[in-house]
């Protein structure tokens, strides 16, 4: 059968050069955007076969020949299936997807092949947000779309020649045009209150606390400056020596490090007499655990949480997204009074046969002050302010006395060691002592008035209990570096910290801060609670799945019927000789000289004119522009006509004579 | 499957006449507007959507409203270029039509001139198998050529066009039928061999020596040219005397093409023995005339004669 050759502008043509680059351009772009969780040697070899796709369709025009683009095919998946295991999952799927997606480049020659590259480039484009879904993110995924629809405007046959600035902008427009309606549905699409199927990766390790502490494995934390948690406060924010965070209660020592007990289910929370209380929202990122940081120490347990004895938080569920919950604390209290024996058993326990050193020092102090619980806490924090002891992110590593290692010899590291220390010291001079860990200091935003607290603000202290006053908040960190309690993580790292970490940098990321606030509320941290919540303004407590869509619907109609306004409406193909002419009418009519309905143009601008002797000139110059522009052509030119209203424009009738 | 197709279109021409009651022909100029512009997604636009939608699904379900908003916004600006596509074609204005020429059998050419008081970009025009795109200026003529395939001589209506866009992003086609009220005269086919018109000798009858008083060329003088050719002032930048060429129009024997003399011969082969006669005689630069019934072409010659004996020839009954 005889090819019939098909017309020009159908799916089988070969795209354009123009076309082509922009496609490439997108799919350099989404791989820029998901480098950062893909394997670097992954990334650095797609970006190569991105080139040089790029740089052989410039040489020529045509496909990659099948016996290059299936070998790399099944490098690809093999690669990804030996490097991450499966090929399923959220990292090997997206590594996967954007692999295919550049591999898709290589056999993209048609209209068609273009289109079906765009579509998937969007997918890839969205699934980049289920890495990241900050602002910035989400605007950089946004700015992707830009040259994915002008890759599809491309393709369109027959186009006025136009800029790329032109085009830039007409696709822009399209998306502002788009906005409104965009974030209508946002609001209005009814959200499911639990996920239907699966949970969002279990894989990923976020950094943050965790409910046991070995010195050392907070380093990892100090230096991640993303935002762990927002607060704002009813009233006065409480002084930054008493902005302590309490998030997990360690109270077992293995030799090695800190362990959260797990509570017993008889022992009581433990009694508080509270002096003055602060009430506060803290807005949660998401840990992936169930512990709510709560300012030290908490009254009670938000919704959904529980108190544990120890005084720590810990919610029903693991927090996966980002929660708000209010507290109220007592700033100055009496935790525990009374310590039943089986608590102070607890608060002495150390395991046997480590840190003989540490032992006899704590022995040597309980001898030398006697009873005096007060006075041998003050030794110790004298030793530490005093011993030579230094404050560093990157300490010398211990051995199996890690106490006696720390306090003896090495005199280097951060709270951990210090808190750890101290604990350990205190418990081995027979005063109970517990370790704290949780967040400390943050950043107060004047802008917003809220403190932001960082994941690099994570802290630890130490407790102990002294007859009378019960469970006393211990800093040892303080006694080394009290510049760490009043000024913050960053002040007491000092120079160690990395070049783009400098005060000014600081400065700019905390007030930008605000914005990303405001985005985690607003955008982010929208769920189906605050769904439901909607319309409360309006008197309607509750919005309901039903009303919702009803809501969805209605607007959808408004919108369509806003938008049929606009593909409907059409500009009257107006006589702009008339325009003009209106316009210097109505100037004249201002000075009383008003035309009559029969009277012509000439008639009235000669009367004009002699109303206004001083503009005589200028109105008969006026008038016979416009008689020869109405009465002399049939269709003057364009700019003739615009001639005569920049003269309308510009003409001024003074007063008139009388 | 296009034949069922076509059989499913024509059915449906026929009975439901108020659905296809713009495909009937109409007088020009034509102006699309809102009640004929139909708007369909196109298959890309159905695949493009199941993107969004899949992704919309796992967004609720992992509740990440980053990816919802890009994505209600990615629908939502689809939605918009439904509406940009309506509008790429609503207004258009199909002005007039001019037809070429062409024979029996052969394609005949169009020039349609669309204009439009508003930019409009990627219009397609389909007639029968050719199709071709334009781009189109605010208040700008646009003159646009196809080829419509034709099948006998005579007065042959034109097909229907079809309009269509799926600017700016391919994902919905809005289209229209053009029919324009036009009929395009087709020339008969002219006969591959056959006899000459005339006998020399009658031929050398109408000979004739004219001077023609055209100017054709300067060439060199000979002796006995008439002192009034020569070509003073050329001759002066010239070592030779010039003179003036004139040509000789009339130098070849005047034809009279006559439906009387072919007896013999049906209606359809005389016409296309004399179509092949006048084709002959333009292209040999004759004079000649025509006499058919009902007709009389005077003498004459040159591409206006040449056309008017065709177009004579086409309309024969």
């Amino acid at each position: 059968m005889k090819r019939v050759p098909r017309p020009k502008g159908t799916v089988d043509t070969p795209i354009d050069s123009r076309a082509f680059d922009l496609l490439s351009a997108t799919l350099a772009l989404i791989l820029a955007l998901h480098a950062p969780h893909l394997p670097w040697w992954l990334s650095a070899a797609l970006a190569l076969i991105l080139g040089w796709r790029w740089w052989q369709r410039r040489q020529q025009i045509g496909r990659v020949p099948a016996w290059l683009k299936l070998p790399m095919l099944a490098l690809l998946i093999l690669v990804v299936i030996a490097w991450y295991g499966t090929i399923f999952g959220r990292e090997p799927g997206t590594a996967l997807a954007v692999g295919l997606l550049v591999l898709k480049l290589l056999e993209s020659e048609t209209e068609r092949d273009a289109r079906v590259g765009i579509s998937f480039a969007c997918f890839a484009l969205m699934v980049a947000l289920l890495f990241d879904q900050g602002l910035i993110a989400t605007l950089v995924v946004a700015l992707g779309l830009l040259p994915a629809l002008a890759t599809l405007r491309a393709l369109q046959p027959a186009r006025l020649p136009s800029s790329a600035r032109r085009t830039l902008m007409s696709n822009l427009g399209l998306l502002f045009a788009a906005l409104p309606l965009a974030l209508l549905a946002f609001l209005l699409v009814p959200r499911l209150s639990t996920p239907l199927w699966g949970a969002p990766s279990p894989r990923q390790a976020t950094t943050g606390l965790s409910d046991s502490m070995t010195p050392g494995n907070f380093t990892e934390l100090l230096t991640d400056d993303h935002p762990a948690m927002r607060v704002s406060f009813d009233g006065p924010p409480p002084p930054a020596d008493l902005r302590y965070f309490r998030a997990y209660v360690m109270g077992y020592y293995d030799g090695r490090g800190w362990h959260r007990r797990s509570p017993d289910p008889h022992q009581a929370v433990a009694a508080i007499e509270a002096g003055t209380t602060v009430s506060y929202r803290i807005t949660l990122q998401p840990t992936r655990q169930r512990v709510l940081p709560t300012l030290d120490v908490p009254l009670q347990a938000p919704a959904q949480s529980q108190m544990q004895p120890e005084r720590e938080v810990l919610a029903d569920k693991a927090v996966t997204e980002a929660i708000s919950y209010a507290g109220t604390s007592a700033s100055r209290y009496r935790l525990q009074a009374v310590l039943d024996p089986a608590s102070r058993q607890r608060g002495l326990q150390l395991p046997a046969g480590f840190n003989p050193r540490t032992h006899a020092l704590a022995a040597q102090w309980r001898q030398r002050f006697g009873s005096d619980d007060a006075a041998i806490v003050d030794a110790a924090l004298a030793r530490f302010h005093d011993g030579g002891f230094r404050y560093t992110l990157a300490p010398a590593p211990l051995g199996r006395d890690s106490i006696d290692d720390f306090l003896f010899s090495t005199l280097e590291g951060f709270c951990e060691h210090y808190a750890s220390s101290f604990t350990v010291l205190m418990r081995a001079a027979g005063i109970p002592a517990r370790v704290v860990t949780g967040y400390q200091g943050g950043y107060w935003n004047k802008l917003a008035d809220y403190l932001l607290v960082r994941n690099s603000d994570a802290h630890a202290w130490s407790e102990v209990w002294l007859a009378g006053r019960g469970w006393v908040r211990v800093d040892p960190t303080a006694a080394v570096r009290p510049e760490r309690v009043t000024l913050g993580a960053a002040a007491a790292a000092g120079d160690q910290r990395d070049w783009y970490r400098n005060d000014w940098l600081q400065d700019v990321r905390n007030r930008w801060d605000v914005v990303n606030r405001w985005w985690d509320q607003a955008v982010v941290g929208f769920d189906a609670l605050r769904q439901r919540g909607l319309l409360t303004p309006f008197g309607i407590r509750d919005t309901d799945t039903g009303m919702l869509g009803l809501l969805l619907a209605i607007s959808s109609v408004l919108f369509v019927a806003l938008g049929l306004g606009w593909a409907l409406w059409r500009r009257e193909a107006r006589d702009q000789l008339r325009a003009a002419m209106h316009r210097l009418e109505r100037k004249l009519a201002r000075r009383g000289i008003t035309r009559r309905s029969s009277e012509g143009p000439q008639h009235y601008l000669s009367r004009a004119a002699r109303a206004l002797p001083a503009q005589r000139h200028e109105l008969e110059a006026l008038m016979n522009l416009y008689l020869s522009l109405r009465y002399a052509q049939d269709h003057p030119s364009t700019e003739s006509v615009r001639a005569f209203s920049v003269a309308v424009r510009e003409f001024r009738p003074l007063d008139v004579v009388k | 499957m296009a034949g069922l197709l076509q059989r499913a279109q024509q059915l449906a021409e026929r009975r439901l006449p108020s659905l296809t009651r713009y495909r009937r022909a109409e007088k020009l100029p034509i102006e699309l507007h809102r009640r004929r512009i139909y708007i369909v997604p196109t298959g890309f636009g159905l695949g493009f959507s199941v993107f969004p939608l899949s992704i919309q699904k796992d967004t609720l379900n992992y509740a990440n409203n980053a990816a919802l908003l890009l994505t209600c916004l990615l629908g939502a600006a689809s939605a918009a270029s439904m509406l940009v596509a309506f509008r790429d074609l609503d207004g258009l204005r199909l002005g007039h039509i001019r037809a070429g020429h062409a024979v029996a059998g052969q394609p005949i050419e169009l020039t349609l001139a669309f204009d439009s008081s508003r930019v409009r970009q990627a219009i397609r025009v389909e007639l029968g198998r050719d199709a071709t795109a334009f781009a189109i200026d605010a208040g700008v003529v646009m003159h646009l050529k196809l080829m419509m395939p034709t099948t006998r001589r005579g007065w042959q209506p034109l097909a229907r066009l079809r309009v269509w866009s799926s600017w700016p992003l391919g994902l919905f086609r809005a289209w229209s039928w053009l029919h324009p009220e036009q009929a395009v005269l087709v020339w008969p086919r002219p006969e591959e061999a056959g006899p000459p018109p005339v006998a020399p000798a009658e031929d050398a009858r109408h000979m004739r020596l004219l001077q023609g008083d055209e100017l054709a060329a300067l060439r060199g003088y000979r002796v006995g040219d008439p002192q009034r050719h020569v070509a003073w002032k050329a001759s002066a930048r010239h070592d030779d005397l010039l003179v003036k060429d004139f040509e000789r129009a009339q130098n070849r024997p005047q034809w009279q093409l006559d439906w009387r003399r072919l007896d013999g011969l049906d209606d359809e082969s005389r016409i296309s023995r004399l179509a092949r006669w006048v084709n002959e005689a333009h292209a040999q630069q004759r004079h000649f005339s025509l006499w058919l019934p009902g007709n009389i072409i005077a003498n004459g010659s040159g591409p206006e004669h040449y056309a008017h004996c065709m177009n004579a020839l086409a309309q024969l009954p």
